[in-house]
């Protein structure tokens, strides 16, 4: 009994963990359709914007919930100008710059930061379910993965630059026929997908520590939840997470974790067989 | 005057044969020993996630070779590194590998961090006829007759440290170890060496390198309710391990014991909650109080100011081996690969820091005095040591002396 409610919390965090990493693309990707290989450097980014105010003495939960969104922001929104803006349209030269921008990023970190990684424990310490023990920080988790998702499906649709940037990624030229500033609104739009990812790294960096390459490991689940999510960024991204997440985790606690990605990727392989569209091709329409 | 096109192609062919044929016809440099030094050849992890492993791997090597020049070099000569970057990349090590053997023609290679990059390197240097010294704690059981092994195996490792832990904590053991061949045959070491002291390994699990989240596991592992857990985790996504475990609050339920945890310092990057307690057996510590240590240490700081992070078994085992190497040249009076291993042979041995290290001749690996330890406040203690212990041989097969052409990586039966 004890043991199913480890199972339980354990296959909500690895949703909730799923759908953190993916929401930054689901927006970058899936409202602006702009394919972000960097995508996991955001996010190793965002690590190393908590891991070092954090050293340098500034407060874990600063760090986490202000400093590192806002600083992958910023950089998301120079990336846009310099990067992304000049190649709109060009699907084939935005993969190979993103991809550059990928390379370049390991690089520098791997020359500045190095691979000697700072361990940490994750805060918050522990509490007893029935006769096992599960940390405080998993629930915090799951709790900033929920709000995530409830703060942007507010933001995009009670707010008018939520309703703004959504109709200028839907009809981008008739947004700029009613005198909205499109150049603007990528910029801005890019840089909330990226300060999410920040975010994501940030909030995931006590758990596994950061070295330059971990946006590796992440960055394949990421694509896929997107891709499988379809076409509503949101609402697919929440789906896509709850079904590979329960699928990737309860086969981990069957058998062993390397399986249990297997059992991810068979899972993604299968749904785009059946639902070539992503999951909000045919369910969810009405969402976001 | 007028140059007839013809005319000049068959001049400018004429003057390259000939300017190629005198190049050629130059006596050839003796490229082994350039001005007269002695080239030993390095790979290193000094970048990517081994770097923390590596990097000390390269300074020990550096520091050996500074204190053999100090003392007036080897057969009059001095010794000089070519030293290798592999990036943590397996197949830079081959290709660098390959450049030691055929381009810089070293005349001794100590090369190698993980089991599968020795792997990979060791049959380059055989063919080559390379002889090639691998300096890390392993799994055991290679039997080349072209190679050295100065690093720890499972014969002295966990043949002492499980028996510890048996006694001390109970008779079931949860295993969690890296998936390669230094993981899986060091965790059938660990079912061989349980099963002959009456313990039972309950359950193993394998996890790639870049496995970092663990909370199934720590989970799985409560179900199991093991009396203690043998890690063999390798690299810095590994290491998120400890962090999570502590989280999770089970530092007091279940005690470690880890076949890898301090080898790159890691326990002097995190907080002392999470690697007080944890048990490990090594053949060298920083914190071995001994007069030859004291001076190793005080040497190493002073070359290498604070540039430098905490030196283990790794970084001790390069050291020895070169020193080691070093005794053989003397001791045959050439660098020539034959008479350097049968002078090795004869039963070559130093006082290292951590105590007196001797080659045994059958298995071409060494015998070492092994200390177990355990953290705390990031600081190794040691509890128990055993002097002079023999190196794994499975099966009793290996032996180097009598079949110098074995090449051959022996496994445990169990």
């Amino acid at each position: 009994m004890d043991f199913a409610a480890i199972v339980l919390i354990q296959v909500l965090y690895a949703i909730a963990s799923l759908a953190l990493i993916s929401v930054g693309l689901a927006i970058i990707f899936g409202m602006m359709k702009v394919i972000n290989f960097a995508h996991g450097e955001f996010l190793m980014l965002g690590g190393y914007a908590v891991i070092l105010p954090v050293q340098a003495g500034v407060n874990l939960w600063i760090a986490m919930l202000i400093i590192a969104p806002l600083a992958v922001g910023l950089f998301g929104m120079i990336v846009e100008r310099v990067i992304i803006r000049p190649l709109y349209g060009r699907v084939i030269e935005t993969v190979l710059a993103t991809w550059g921008l990928s390379l370049f990023l390991i690089g520098a970190a791997s020359e500045i930061f190095g691979y000697f990684q700072e361990g940490t424990s994750p805060p918050l310490g522990s509490i007893a379910i029935g006769a096992y023990r599960e940390g405080v920080y998993t629930f915090f988790v799951i709790f900033i993965a929920a709000a995530v998702m409830a703060g942007v499906y507010l933001f995009l649709k009670r707010t008018r630059f939520g309703l703004v940037a959504l109709g200028t990624m839907q009809n981008p030229d008739m947004a700029a026929a009613l005198g909205v500033d499109t150049g603007k609104v990528y910029a801005l739009t890019f840089g909330l997908g990226a300060a999410l990812t920040g975010l994501a790294g940030a909030v995931l960096a006590p758990i596994s520590g950061v070295v330059p390459i971990i946006g590796i490991t992440y960055i394949a689940k990421a694509f896929i939840t997107v891709i499988c999510g379809g076409a509503m960024a949101l609402s697919g991204t929440a789906a896509a997470s709850v079904l590979f997440g329960t699928v990737n985790q309860v086969v981990t606690f069957l058998s062993t974790p390397i399986i249990g990605e297997v059992a991810l990727l068979v899972a993604a392989i299968i749904l785009l067989r059946l639902l070539p569209a992503g999951i909000t091709g045919r369910f969810f329409r009405s969402g976001l | 005057m007028h140059i007839h096109r013809r005319d000049l192609l068959k001049a400018s062919v004429a003057g390259l044969a000939g300017l190629a044929g005198g190049v050629l016809a130059l006596p050839r440099l003796a490229v082994a020993e350039s001005a007269g030094a002695i080239k030993i050849g390095t790979i290193c992890d000094l970048s990517g996630p081994l770097q923390p492993f590596g990097t000390q791997k390269l300074q020990c090597i550096q520091l050996a070779v500074e204190q053999i020049n100090a003392a007036g070099g080897l057969l009059g000569k001095k010794v000089e590194v070519v030293s290798y970057d592999a990036q943590s990349n397996n197949q830079l090590f081959a290709q660098y590998a390959q450049q030691l053997a055929l381009k810089d023609r070293v005349v001794v290679a100590h090369a190698g961090l993980q089991s599968s990059s020795r792997e990979v390197i060791r049959p380059i240097f055989r063919r080559s006829n390379t002889l090639y010294f691998y300096n890390t704690p392993y799994e055991g059981g290679v039997c080349d007759g072209n190679a050295f092994c100065t690093g720890t195996t499972p014969g002295q490792l966990l043949a002492n440290l499980l028996p510890f832990m048996i006694e001390k904590f109970g008779k079931k053991i949860y295993v969690l170890a890296a998936d390669y061949n230094f993981g899986q045959l060091s965790e059938k070491w660990t079912r061989k060496i349980a099963q002959e002291h009456g313990a039972e390994v309950v359950a193993s699990e394998f996890f790639p390198l870049d496995v970092n989240q663990f909370g199934p596991t720590i989970g799985k592992i409560q179900q199991a309710k093991p009396s203690f857990i043998v890690n063999t985790f390798v690299g810095p996504a590994h290491a998120s391990f400890y962090g999570q475990w502590a989280g999770a609050g089970m530092k007091q339920d279940i005690p470690i014991a880890s076949q890898t945890f301090g080898e790159g310092g890691e326990h002097l990057r995190m907080p002392a909650e999470i690697s007080d307690g944890i048990y490990v057996c090594y053949n060298y510590f920083e914190e071995l109080d001994a007069p030859a240590n004291k001076a190793f240490l005080d040497a190493f700081r002073a070359k290498f100011g604070t540039d430098y992070g905490y030196i283990s078994d790794l970084g001790m085992s390069e050291y020895v081996g070169v020193r080691l190497w070093a005794e053989g040249v003397k001791k045959a009076g050439s660098v020539d690969r034959a008479k350097v291993v049968s002078a090795l042979e004869s039963g070559i041995g130093m006082d290292a820091p951590g105590g007196r290290v001797v080659v045994e001749p059958k298995t071409h690996h060494c015998i070492f005095d092994m200390h177990i330890a355990q953290i705390k406040d990031r600081k190794f203690g040691i509890l128990q040591s055993f002097k002079q212990v023999p190196p794994t041989n499975p099966g009793g097969v290996c032996d180097l002396v009598k079949n110098p052409n074995t090449n051959q990586q022996f496994e445990p039966k169990i």
